[in-house]
């Protein structure tokens, strides 16, 4: 393989593998969608206790929020790093 | 058209000199920094100059804002957590003002770069490990080890709760910037859509509006998330900080 296709196909697979790490986004996103979605149900059951629980189910989509980022820092070293 | 991430670049304002190779200068960076760091320190300063026991609107936004983040401390770690009140204030207002000057239009967002994010996230951590030993010496290392677990299982926990405490500085940092970073870059490039539709200058152009009403709506949503990073960046603060004030789980 000469020099340049060398370097074009490394620049595909760096692309490639930026879409790859965006699949995790996704999948934090479902994370999030879970805690959110549980809190609603439950609150909506119980909403005299929803207030002392929203730090906490903020806390949750902070965490689950922060494992979707770094699939998305992970994307961005492939591409600008 | 220039690229979404031009707006993240660094200028010098005025160069002081050199330190070997690297350049000592004022930035755009450090002058944002001052600017937030003024904003907060005049607000503050105007708002208690003439304190009275039934506060104007300036002084009950203040105190509002205290008793805020002083109940977020004192729900995760107790009355004697309060002595850490000053740094968990300061940290609140820098990263929400920080947040919400970058969402000016134009402005410079100084919490979209991790070098700023990472040292506030060290700091957290090292006021937690240095208070931990301070205040508990070895037993503070009881952090890695929670109680009740059977023991066969004892090395596997220690190596996560060590793995999961080393992440910490991280992703305290990485929360931060990420969603700055990525917030500022789809806000440009929402509004690149609107200049590139106006361009061809044919049929497609009037579908320039609604860009532009997807742009407000997401600068409305972008100041939310500026809230919000600094609310969730300062309860895990004070999550870290319970930590090192009682190790035992």
């Amino acid at each position: 393989m000469d020099p340049a296709t060398a370097a074009a196909s490394l620049d595909a697979y760096r692309f490639l593998g930026a879409g790859l790490a965006c699949i995790g986004m996704g999948l934090a996103a479902i994370g999030v969608g879970n805690i959110f979605g549980n809190f609603l149900s439950g609150a909506l059951r119980n909403p005299s206790a929803s207030d002392g629980q929203f730090a906490r189910a903020f806390i949750g989509a902070a965490l689950a929020e922060g494992l979707g980022i770094f699939c998305l820092v992970v994307a961005l070293v492939l591409l600008f790093g | 058209m220039a690229s979404p991430l031009d707006q993240f670049r660094i200028t010098e304002i005025v160069r002081f000199g050199t330190i070997g190779e690297s350049p000592v200068a004022l930035t755009n960076s450090g002058l944002y920094m001052m600017i937030v760091v003024g904003l907060i320190v005049g607000g503050m300063m105007m708002s208690t100059r003439a304190t009275a026991l039934v506060p104007n609107r300036w002084q009950s936004f203040t105190e509002t804002l205290y008793e805020f983040v002083a109940n977020m401390l004192r729900e995760s770690t107790g009355k004697e957590g309060m002595r850490f009140f000053p740094l968990v204030f300061s940290l609140f207002l820098f990263v929400l003002v920080a947040n919400l000057v970058g969402m000016v239009p134009g402005a410079f967002t100084v919490t979209s770069h991790i070098i700023v994010t990472f040292a506030l996230a060290i700091l957290v951590i090292g006021t937690v490990v240095i208070y931990g030993f301070i205040k508990h010496g070895t037993h503070f290392l009881g952090l890695f080890v929670p109680s009740g677990v059977p023991v066969w299982l004892l090395p596997f926990i220690t190596v996560i709760e060590i793995i999961s405490f080393l992440s910490r500085p991280i992703s305290l940092s990485l929360r931060l910037f990420a969603n700055m970073l990525a917030g500022h870059i789809a806000l440009k490039v929402f509004a690149g859509f609107i200049v590139s539709l106006l361009a061809t200058a044919g049929f497609a152009s009037i579908l320039a509006p609604l860009p532009f009403l997807m742009t407000i709506a997401m600068v409305a949503f972008e100041i939310f998330v500026a809230g919000l990073q600094a609310y969730v960046f300062t309860v895990l603060t004070c999550i870290y900080l319970n930590d090192a004030l009682h190790p035992g789980h």
